[in-house]
């Protein structure tokens, strides 16, 4: 499903790479997390899986396409086989929860009739039935971050990138969102989550991949945060 | 829908950033009104060129101290030549009643006058316009002659004078146009850094550049029609106005600009516009996305 080999990423004018040398292979359905400390290079890899950077060496594979000699004007349909979710949600303030998710399906060329039907059952999944309405100021943290992740769950992607979902919300609510992404990875999404929230990563027990200084140091199954 | 997505995108992109359309619609309308008056007054000198050529004339004055022989001798060379289509001779009278013509509101300068002061000539008509070095060279030192002048010559200078206007229509015309087009490239990244959260959004789900570019571009395109439409108005203003109007007295060298020149210039200016900032937009958006 994923698989970077021998990944190496130095951004201009870096004095080290941010990637140094990584292999990593990861599976149709399964729930990652990646922790690391700040500028470990964790975020990187989020970059590298949406083609937002290219490799300075080796090979990027997500969903058997190899990311890393992909032609530009490709990209947008590659994208859409990926749903992503960050730590400031990204949501446009002047649309609705509805919309919000609507204008993801929209701007792919999805029908308004695909959306009335979608939408809703999306917006339900996350737990926000009867809030389609609101206005994300409307809406608290955690709420915010489920219309997020229904805009990424809508199209029904194989693989969902998490980059630091938690970061901005408390404890609770953290959770609550953790529960929402294990439901979407029990229909078989892969789901890939970076973070330095130990908290969640030791309630999941979910594989491991600790990175430092660009490269792997701990690669564990049902891991915790250690 | 996605047809309609993009139209309300365009429209309200125009309105939130009316002064800027306005501005972009102005410059272009300036600049594409430059374009259009150059072409057409390269339109004008070409027609004039070539009305004038015809008609032009090299004139072969023989000196007074010439001998009746002499000027049978130029009049039969000149019929043998093969530069030469047609040659006629003006003695001093026919010269005498054309100065009379030509200085019709000067009586004193006629009174002083007599035909004898006017020199003979021999008015010749080339092949080719262009040869009268030949001819110059071949006619000046036969005897009798005392000179020969090309008409062309003069018309030249006509001809500098008006090409000069020209390029000076075409200077304004790409200087403008260079404003307008850094106008609209700022116009869209104003536009483009006011909906910068959607098109983050959009390059995130995968919406494809095209879908991406489209309201931009179009937008741009849309000030550019509209500044072309205002630059033909402006132009038949000046057709009715000027040149039919308060310069009509020049018409007579001008030559007449007919109204189908100047229909010509529309769709020339609206494709003009439209490819203008069509392509800048594109390429400014381009820039700006890829980062």
């Amino acid at each position: 499903m994923i698989r970077l080999e021998n990944v190496t990423k130095t951004y201009p004018k870096a004095a080290r790479p941010s990637l140094d040398s990584v292999s990593v292979s990861i599976e149709k359905g399964d729930f990652v997390f990646f922790i690391g400390p700040s500028g470990s290079g964790k975020s990187t890899i989020v970059k590298l899986l949406l083609r937002e950077v290219t490799p300075t060496r080796g090979k990027v594979v997500v969903n058997d396409r190899d990311v890393s000699n992909m032609r530009s004007w490709r990209i947008p349909n590659f994208r859409r086989s990926i749903g992503c979710v960050f730590q400031d949600f990204r949501l446009l303030p002047t649309r609705t929860a509805y919309e919000n998710v609507a204008f993801a399906l929209e701007v792919i060329g999805k029908s308004q009739a695909v959306a009335r039907r979608v939408v809703p059952e999306v917006l339900e999944l996350v737990g926000l039935g009867g809030k389609e309405h609101r206005y994300p100021h409307e809406l608290s943290g955690g709420e915010q971050q489920r219309v997020a992740v229904a805009r990424a769950f809508v199209n029904r992607p194989l693989i969902l990138l998490a980059d630091e979902p938690t970061g901005n919300l408390d404890p609770d609510t953290s959770i609550e969102i953790m529960r929402l992404l294990d439901r979407i990875n029990r229909t078989g999404t892969t789901v890939v989550m970076v973070t330095h929230d130990s908290n969640i990563v030791n309630q999941m027990r979910r594989r491991v991949v600790e990175i430092e200084g660009g490269k792997i140091v701990r690669d564990q199954p049902r891991g915790v945060y250690g | 829908m996605r047809a309609k997505y993009v139209l309300s995108e365009v429209m309200t992109g125009l309105w939130r950033n009316v002064t800027m359309t306005i501005a972009m619609i102005i410059t272009m309308a300036v600049s594409l009104t430059m374009l259009g008056a150059s072409l057409v007054m390269y339109h004008q000198i070409d027609q004039m060129k070539s009305t004038f050529i015809n008609n032009v004339e090299v004139s072969i004055f023989i000196s007074n101290d010439a001998t009746p022989e002499q000027i049978t001798s130029i009049g039969d060379s000149l019929k043998s030549d093969s530069l030469v289509k047609s040659s006629s001779f003006e003695d001093h009278n026919q010269a005498f009643e054309k100065f009379k013509k030509m200085t019709v509101n000067q009586p004193n300068l006629v009174a002083v006058t007599t035909a004898a002061n006017l020199p003979q000539s021999y008015r010749v008509k080339l092949k080719d316009p262009d040869k009268f070095a030949d001819i110059n060279t071949k006619y000046k030192d036969m005897p009798g002659v005392d000179n020969v002048v090309d008409q062309a010559t003069l018309l030249d200078k006509v001809f500098k004078v008006l090409g000069a206007l020209q390029n000076l229509a075409l200077v304004l015309a790409i200087a403008q146009g260079l404003a307008a087009l850094l106008l609209v490239a700022n116009t869209i990244q104003v536009a483009a850094y006011s909906k910068r959260r959607e098109v983050a959004v959009m390059k995130l789900v995968g919406a494809s550049n095209w879908f991406i570019q489209s309201p931009f571009v179009l937008e741009a395109m849309f000030a550019g029609i509209i500044g072309a439409l205002i630059a033909f108005g402006g132009l038949v203003a000046s057709k009715v106005f000027l040149v039919d109007g308060s310069l009509k007295a020049l018409s007579a060298l001008l030559g007449k600009v007919e109204w189908s020149t100047i229909f010509w210039q529309l769709p020339l200016l609206v494709v003009a516009g439209a490819l203008v900032s069509g392509v800048t937009g594109w390429v400014t958006l381009r820039a700006y996305i890829k980062k």
